[in-house]
Parts: structure tokens; sequence; C-alpha cells
């Protein structure tokens, strides 16, 4: 017993030492790892205040440029109201509560990385506001990222620039499905993958979120396909996309709860449990 | 308390605030942010309390941590740091170190050059080893750990000049 208490006190340090690295090493591979909350992140009330007073500073530099977006915004919202149908001619259609799917929260970015290769934001709303988390993320322009983890007053978002991102996209002229990943290297770009050869893919056309998940509505935009690339593995498409967002600067963000959420999961669930 | 506990103290808030508000948002061509908090466990004194050097370098990285959303790569880098830091003095200073009269904050040696450049390389590398954990980018984050060192060094010996009290 004298022999093992000497021995743990003469390597006290090395003892402490490797402890300490496996915290740290355990923090890390868990922070790798796909769907998994994080044991520390910076929805917290503390790293969620400093980055709130440096963002009450850093927000006026960008005023001008955040005007202009919410105005191009309300520029296209406008163009909607105007070339619908005249209200008056047509009988009005009551939409029952239960069928209002999406609801939105106004939120704003506080914090915002993108050089790194698992990129996250800060955003100044939490389970106070409604937020969840695998909640969506859009901005004025478009897609940006889902929700992870929440506190009070703050959470987390994947950010699109982010190499555990995955999301159900589609084409929007044909409808045709794939994936939309980030390979990591320009912030401008993210990638459509498994677009099958089949459909009729041009420079230019338009990327939306697809129908098939509970975390989007359906045709939330994306960006524009600027390159096209032909795996001849797999003889799918391989899509090099532009992002209508620019992601190293975000402002005014909303994000999307399904209100049906929970009741497709859980239905989901006890599917492929019953299989 | 002496004053060089609330010197230490002072030092960890003061990083930890200047590296999250002001040097994560640098951004150098696009691929690259300096992490001059390491100063912390540069600057920590030789003769201080080992232990109290592995927990605090730990804690410092793990508050980085918590505010860029990197899981637990600053408390791994750190703690490595904190914990070779030792060797690093002997390979560095030879001799003069067991009589323990190293300055690290004096002027510039041969000496003190090549400790902090050793400290900041052992810290570049475990820390972009363990962030990007794909062999896939190795090229691109040993390019991105070059980058960063070299900002680093430059920002740890500017801090130090800056920050350096006054001749006696």
């Amino acid at each position: 017993m004298q022999q093992i208490l000497n021995f743990i006190f003469k390597n006290s340090i090395l003892i402490l030492f490797l402890l300490l690295l496996g915290i740290s090493l355990t923090l890390t591979i868990q922070s790798h790892s796909y769907h998994r909350s994080r044991a520390i992140s910076s929805a917290n009330a503390v790293s969620g205040y400093v980055y709130e007073q440096v963002n009450k500073v850093e927000e006026y530099f960008s005023l001008k440029d955040q005007n202009e977006k919410l105005a191009e915004e309300n520029a296209r919202l406008k163009k909607l109201l105007f070339n619908t149908q005249d209200t008056a001619n047509v009988p009005p259609v009551e939409i029952p509560d239960a069928m209002g799917n999406f609801e939105v929260i106004q939120s704003k970015v506080i914090a915002n990385s993108y050089n790194v290769h698992e990129n996250y934001l800060t955003i100044n709303s939490g389970s106070a506001d409604g937020v969840k988390p695998d909640m969506g993320v859009v901005s004025s322009q478009g897609v940006v990222g889902i929700v992870e983890n929440v506190s009070k007053n703050y959470a987390t978002v994947i950010s699109v620039l982010n190499l555990k991102f995955k999301l159900a996209a589609k084409l929007k002229k044909n409808n045709h499905y794939g994936f939309l990943v980030w390979d990591g290297e320009n912030a401008g770009f993210a990638q459509l993958t498994d677009v099958p050869r089949l459909a009729a893919v041009n420079k230019g056309d338009t990327v939306v979120t697809g129908g098939r998940s509970v975390i989007f509505p359906e045709d939330v935009p994306i960006g524009v396909i600027d390159k096209v690339f032909i795996n001849e593995k797999t003889n799918y498409y391989f899509l090099n996309v532009r992002l209508f967002n620019d992601m190293t600067s975000l402002g005014h963000v909303y994000i999307i709860a399904n209100k049906d959420r929970d009741e497709i999961i859980e239905l989901e669930e006890t599917t492929t449990q019953d299989e | 308390m002496s004053s060089t506990v609330i010197i230490n103290i002072a030092r960890f808030i003061i990083l930890l605030l200047m590296q999250v508000v002001v040097f994560n948002r640098i951004d150098l061509f696009g691929l690259a942010d300096p992490y001059p908090y390491i100063l912390f466990i540069i600057l920590y004194p030789v003769n201080g309390n080992r232990a109290l050097l592995l927990v605090s370098s730990f804690l410092l990285g793990l508050f980085i941590d918590m505010f860029t959303n990197s899981g637990g790569v600053h408390a791994a880098a750190s703690l490595v740091l904190a914990y070779v830091r030792p060797s690093i003095f002997k390979f560095s200073f030879g001799l003069s170190y067991e009589y323990q009269t190293i300055k690290i904050n004096e002027k510039l040696s041969p000496e003190r050059f090549s400790f902090i450049l050793i400290s900041v390389v052992i810290h570049h590398l475990i820390l972009y080893l363990l962030e990007v954990f794909r062999l896939s980018f190795l090229l691109d984050s040993l390019l991105r750990m070059f980058i960063a060192t070299l900002f680093t060094l430059t920002l740890c010996i500017i801090i130090i000049y800056l920050i350096k009290p006054g001749k006696q």
C-alpha cells in the first residue's frame, strides 16, 4: 500500500497530465462524431454574453449591407404580393391552424466562423424563444445551417460550411434530388452530390431544399450550379453550387420550426423499430 | 496572494478575452488565425507549481474551445505544451535552467527565441492535427499550421516587447 501511494505521489504530475489529456481527447473525438450533442459549446451564458457585447459594436459596421439585404427581401415579397391574383375575386380560403405547419423565429448571428473544416455559428435565441435542436436556419438569401446545441438564450448552429453538414436538396426546375455537402475548401461554394445522370443539368440552374426533411420547408433557395462534374465511379453528377448566402457576413436570420416535427419523428422511429 | 499569482490570473483572463474578441477574427489570407493565448504558458514562472500550470493551461484551452466550438483541441494542445515545457527549457537554455535564473520576459536572445519557436510549433502541430482528424486534409492543414505558426510567433514576440516591464 505504501509503495502504491509512493508511486502515485512520485508520478502525480504525469497522472494529472494523462487524466486531463484523456478528458480533452474524449471531447475532441466527441466533437468529430456525427449527431452527438457536445458537452462544451458556445451556447452558454458566458460566451453568449461576450459575443453579444462584441456584436453590439460590430453590428454598426455592416448596417448598410444588412439594410440592403432586407430591402431586397422586402422587394421580393412585395413582388409576390402584387402579382398574386386579386383576392377580391377569389373566395376566401381559410387555413386551419393545423395546416400552418411552419413557425418562424427571428434571430441574429452573434459569432460566425468560416475558416476551419467544422464551422459553427452562435445565434442569440435559445430555448426561451422556442428554439430546439435540429431546426433549420435560413437568412433572407437562403439556407444557413441547422441548430445543434441550445441553451436558455443562445444556440449554436452547424453552418453549411461544415464537413458534418448534410442536407437533402433538389434542382428547382426538374425536382431531381441530391445531397448538399461541403468539401472543406471554399467558403463560397457547397457541393451537390448523388444527382442521377438522367437529370438535365446546366450551369446556372437553381438548387433549393427538397421537401423530404422535417428540418426545412420545400423550395428554400440554396444556390446556383457553378460547375458540373461527373463521378466516373458511380455515374452520378457532382455539382459545384455557388451559395446565395455570403457565409462570411451573416446578420439577421430566421429559425424555422416545424410544428409537426415531433409527431413525424416519433412516427418514423416507431416504424423503423418495427422493422 | 503574491503579485506573481495576481499577474498570472490577470494574464489568463486578458489573453483569453483578447483571443476570443480580437485574434480569432483576424483570419489571415482566409487560412489561419494566430493563437497568442499560449503566451500564458510560455510566460508562466519557471519555478512555478507544475500541477497548477497543467490545470490552468487545460482550463485556458477548454475556454477557448468553448468559444470556438472546437471540442477539446485547444485544451489538448495547451496541456501537452504545459507538460513538455521543462524539456523545452532544458533544450533551449541548457545549464542555466538548473539555476532557475531564466527570464523569458526579457530582451530577445537566441535561447529565448528558440524556446518560443519550439513551444509554438509543438502547440500548433497538435492543434491542427487534432482539428482535422482526417488524413485527406493533411497537406492543407500543414500549410495552415505553417502560416499560423509564423503569425503566432511574430505576435508573441511583439506582445512580449510591448508588455515588458520597464528597465529596473
